[in-house]
C-alpha cells in the first residue's frame, strides 16, 4: 500500500485529473451504455406488446 | 455429452439462452472489475519512471485491446453472415459495433490522459493513435451504413461487407509500434517476450482485460436481444408469450 491517506490517494502523485479523468469517463460510458440497453429493451417490448393488443383487437372485432 | 450447437443459430432458440447467461457475465464481470480496481490501485507499486500516471493502464490497455478484439470478432460474424445467410450472424454483427466503438474511444480518451502528462501532448499523429482512430471510423462506418440503407437485407451485407474490408487495419494497430517509429511505447506484455512489468501490475491489467471482455460479452447479448425484438424475428413461443400473457393480464 502505498496510500499515506485519502488525500494523498486522489492526488495520485500530482496526476489525479488524468487518472481520474481517465477511470471516471471509462465508468460512465459503460454506466450509459447498459442504462441505454435496458431502454432499448423496455422500448421494444412495449413495441412487441402494442403490436400483440392490435393482433388481438382485429381477431376479436 | 453432445450438444447440438447449430440449433442455437436460430433467433428462437438463442434468444432465452443468451438471456440466461447475461446475469452470469454481468456480475462475474463486475466481481473482477472491483478486484481489479483494488489490485491496480492498492497492491500494485508506483511505476519507477512514470510515477502514477501509469495506472491510467488499467483502463487504456483493456479497452484498447477490446476495441481491437470486438472488431475482428464482428468481422468474423459479418464473414459467417455472408457467407452462411445468417440472420442471427448479422444481428451479432450490429449487436458488437457500438460496444467496440465504445471502447475505441475510451482507448483514445484515456490515451490522451496518458499522453498529456507523459509526452506533454493530448495527441501526436503517430501510426498508433492515427491507426486506432482510424478504427474509430470504421465502427462509425459499419453503423451509419446499417441505418442510411432501408432494406434490412443489403443493410446487413453492405455493412458486413465493410466490416470485412476494414479488418487489414487490426493487424496494423497492432504492429504499428514495430513497423514504424511511434512515440507510443512497444507492447509491455508480447507473447514472444513475456511481460515487462511488475508481476502485480501485470495481474491487475489482466484482470481488468477479462472483466472487460465478459461485461462486453453481457451487453453484448443483451443487444442481440433487443435486436432480434426489433426485427420480429421470434414467432409464437417463450418470449412473445410471455408478453402475451401480461396483455391478458392487463385486460
Amino acid at each position: 500500500m502505498q496510500w499515506g491517506s485519502a488525500s494523498e490517494f486522489f492526488a495520485m502523485g500530482g496526476y489525479g485529473l488524468y487518472v481520474w479523468t481517465s477511470f471516471i469517463a471509462t465508468a460512465l460510458c459503460m454506466g450509459w451504455e447498459v442504462l441505454a440497453l435496458w431502454r432499448r429493451r423496455a422500448a421494444a417490448r412495449a413495441e412487441q406488446r402494442a403490436g400483440l393488443l392490435g393482433d388481438t383487437d382485429e381477431t376479436t372485432a | 455429452m453432445s450438444v447440438n450447437w447449430s440449433k442455437y443459430s436460430a433467433p428462437q432458440a438463442f434468444y432465452p439462452l443468451a438471456g440466461r447467461l447475461i446475469p452470469w457475465f454481468a456480475v462475474v464481470a463486475v466481481a473482477l472489475m472491483g478486484v481489479g480496481l483494488y489490485m491496480g490501485f492498492f497492491v500494485a507499486p508506483t511505476d519507477f519512471q512514470q510515477g502514477e500516471s501509469y495506472r491510467i493502464i488499467f483502463v487504456h490497455v483493456p479497452a484498447a485491446w477490446m476495441s481491437m478484439f470486438l472488431y475482428v470478432v464482428m468481422a468474423v460474424w459479418a464473414g459467417i453472415g455472408l457467407g452462411l445467410n445468417a440472420r442471427l450472424s448479422f444481428m451479432m454483427a450490429q449487436a458488437i459495433a457500438p460496444t467496440g466503438a465504445m471502447f475505441t474511444f475510451l482507448a483514445l480518451l484515456t490515451g490522451a490522459m496518458w499522453g498529456k502528462p507523459t509526452w506533454g501532448a493530448w495527441w501526436v499523429w503517430d501510426a498508433r493513435l492515427t491507426s486506432e482512430l482510424i478504427l474509430l471510423f470504421q465502427y462509425a462506418g459499419v453503423m451509419l451504413l446499417r441505418t442510411s440503407i432501408d432494406d434490412l437485407r443489403r443493410a446487413d451485407r453492405s455493412s458486413a461487407v465493410f466490416a470485412l474490408v476494414g479488418v487489414v487495419n487490426v493487424p496494423i494497430i497492432y504492429y504499428s509500434v514495430q513497423w514504424w517509429n511511434t512515440l507510443h511505447q512497444g507492447a509491455s506484455v508480447s507473447m514472444s517476450t513475456g511481460s515487462k512489468m511488475a508481476a502485480t501490475m501485470l495481474m491487475a491489467m489482466l484482470i481488468m482485460t477479462i472483466a472487460f471482455w465478459l461485461y462486453s460479452i453481457a451487453v453484448i447479448l443483451a443487444r442481440v436481444r433487443c435486436i432480434v425484438v426489433e426485427r420480429d424475428s421470434l414467432p409464437v413461443w417463450d418470449e412473445r408469450s410471455a408478453v402475451s400473457q401480461e396483455v391478458v393480464e392487463v385486460r
